[in-house]
């Protein structure tokens, strides 16, 4: 990608110096081309996220017009206990299950790429839990989670442990989505196989020179390496992890006792059962603030961790 | 490998560095097995995690009432209950949120995959002011939570009274598709050479021709790959439905599986059996195109 935006620099360049009739109607071409998505980013992204910030500074029904009260949903939102608690689930979910989904992808990746016979079917088996989502598999876990008859309790009844109520206990059921998020690994340890599947040989036969062990070997060469997709994975992970909805809303509808109050569930339920219009874009606008700061977060640590290809290692 | 070993150690002398040699070997061969057997051993369970759900669903779709409560549960069911999915796709009008979802799912990918292509082409092959920054934008807007323009769109189709019709579900579809299927659209051509459209050029081939004749037949399966999200995005996508849409004639699979849900609480086996028939499009297509899908992410996975 950086070779596509360098070559782009050469090309525009030239333009200013010399209009030519070619330039000229490769140009018209090229906004033609690019107009569907155009039309889309003003109707659909620049035009609503003004009128967004607009809306997150009034009381709004849908039945009246928007009423001006300026930075009162701000202020109403910092002092709302629901906020803080919906904040406080999602934050949870996000630091505990990301982690975990990405470490876990990593190390059946690594196994993976151990050289091990039929190495497709178990990739095959692996994804097969990406290609699904939704409210079919929140409805299929709900029955695996059942306290009584549930699969995951019958199995630890089998070697002696009184599973909890998952869903049904506070305690347990954000835990317990945690538990069925790492069910759809999949899709992350196909981005880390292709990675490790990428990392030149002749590194792992200087190690071996120089005698590393196998675990040195994969502190040393495997993960930096491989650091630009787990990159790229975090910030997916966490950006898709603040925007869960459909578990929170179908498996528990945020119980028991808001101890799965996801942050978008909140603001759905502002927005669409409440109808406070207003509130709930001032919602999603700290939701926007919240994402950003943790991406550029992660953005800024990546120059401690992340190795790009022909870059000198300090 | 062992044996071969110590034969060769038995044969010379006691030469003390031949002897550590081959116990040193040994030691290696019998450590590679162990490891190769642990590495097994853990993905034989992993395997047994990931399927296990399936089976479950499977098993309990089939099994009648009485059966289902049971502790502890039974995998084979018996007796056999093939009627419970005719009975719950009856239930749950199944025919009807069919039709919808197909009617959705097919808009959103023609429209989709033609104006994606469109915008891919025009970013990576023509040359025009503001390009660059463009195209950053583009970026920027993949980033961006869709919650934050979820209320001023819910708005702008109220306004048109487009609330409980199935437009709102794919219109958005034909203006690009996505950022992300035209970001994958777009580094899929940056990988063909310029070259090829310019001898197109030189034929006597227009900007369309090129597209048409040259890039498209060379891109299918970045095609496919576009196709085949777009597909399993649109089919399983459960909040937009649930904002837009609330008569079940308009309603797709995903949402009418939730409002079975909310009616049919505790009758697992229905709920299995229409759960199985609601994901079995997606498990059939992974298993058609399951490279597609692996290069897919992949792909997306290499762009950083």
């Amino acid at each position: 990608m950086a070779q596509a935006t360098a070559t782009t620099h050469r090309r525009s360049g030239g333009f200013w110096g010399r209009i030519r009739q070619s330039d000229l109607s490769e140009a018209l071409w090229g906004y033609f081309l690019i107009s569907p998505w155009l039309v889309g980013l003003l109707i659909f992204v620049a035009g609503p996220m003004l009128y967004s910030v607009y809306l997150s500074l009034t009381r709004y029904n849908l039945m009246s017009a928007p009423q001006w009260v300026g930075a009162f949903n701000y202020g109403y939102l910092a002092a709302d206990p629901l906020v803080w608690q919906s904040l406080k689930v999602t934050a949870i979910y996000t630091f505990l299950g990301v982690p975990m989904r990405v470490v876990l992808a990593l190390l059946v990746a690594m196994l993976l790429n151990q050289q091990v016979r039929a190495m497709p079917l178990f990739r095959t088996i692996f994804y097969l839990p990406s290609v699904v989502s939704g409210v079919a598999v929140a409805i299929l876990w709900m029955w695996i989670l059942s306290p009584e008859y549930g699969l995951l309790n019958s199995a630890l009844a089998k070697v002696g442990i009184t599973g909890p109520r998952w869903l049904m206990d506070q305690d347990t059921a954000l835990f317990a989505m945690i538990v069925m998020s790492l069910w759809g690994v999949g899709a992350n340890m196909v981005i880390f196989l292709a990675a490790l599947q990428g990392v030149p040989q002749h590194l792992y036969e200087a190690a071996d020179v120089e005698g590393a062990s196998r675990l040195q070997k994969t502190w040393h060469v495997t993960i930096p390496s491989i650091s630009p997709s787990t990159f790229f994975v975090l910030i997916m992970s966490i950006i898709g992890s603040f925007q869960v909805f459909t578990q929170g809303f179908v498996m528990t509808n945020g119980g028991p006792n808001n101890s799965t109050l996801f942050y978008v569930l909140y603001l759905y339920r502002n927005a669409f059962q409440l109808l406070r219009m207003g509130y709930a874009s001032a919602l999603a606008w700290v939701l926007f603030i919240i994402i950003m700061a943790c991406t550029a977060l992660v953005l800024r640590s990546s120059a401690l961790w992340v190795y790009y290809e022909g870059e000198l290692k300090k | 490998m062992t044996t071969a070993s110590n034969a060769e150690g038995l044969g010379r002398p006691t030469g003390s560095a031949v002897a550590r040699l081959s116990a040193l070997r040994r030691r290696h061969s019998v450590q590679r097995t162990v490891w190769r057997a642990l590495v097994y051993v853990i993905l034989l369970a992993g395997s047994v995690f990931m399927l296990a759900p399936y089976v479950w669903m499977l098993s309990t779709a089939l099994k009648s009432p009485a059966a289902t409560f049971t502790f502890p549960p039974t995998w084979i069911p018996e007796p056999v209950v093939w009627a419970n999915f005719t009975e719950a796709l009856e239930a749950m009008q199944f025919p009807i949120l069919l039709k919808n979802t197909l009617q959705v799912t097919v808009y959103a990918l023609a429209g989709g995959l033609l104006t994606s292509t469109m915008v891919a082409y025009g970013f990576a092959r023509t040359r025009f002011p503001g390009r660059n920054v463009l195209f950053l934008v583009l970026l920027a807007t993949m980033m961006l939570p869709s919650q934050v323009t979820m209320i001023p769109v819910y708005i702008i189709y109220k306004n048109l009274g487009w609330v409980d019709t199935l437009r709102p579900l794919w219109v958005g579809s034909l203006f690009g598709g996505g950022a992300f299927y035209i970001f994958l659209m777009r580094q899929f051509f940056m990988t063909l050479p310029r070259e090829l459209d310019e001898a197109a050029a030189m034929d006597g081939c227009g900007t369309v021709a090129v597209l048409w004749r040259i890039l498209l037949p060379l891109s299918k399966p970045a095609l496919a790959t576009v196709a085949i999200f777009s597909f399993m995005g649109h089919w399983n996508d459960f909040m937009t439905p649930l904002i837009y849409v609330n008569s079940i004639p308009k309603m797709t699979l995903a949402l009418g599986l939730h409002i079975f849900r909310g009616t049919y609480q505790t009758q697992w086996n229905y709920l299995m059996a229409a759960s199985l028939v609601v994901m079995l499009p997606c498990l059939i297509l992974f298993f058609l195109a399951q490279n597609y899908f692996i290069q897919g992410i992949a792909l997306t996975g290499m762009k950083a």
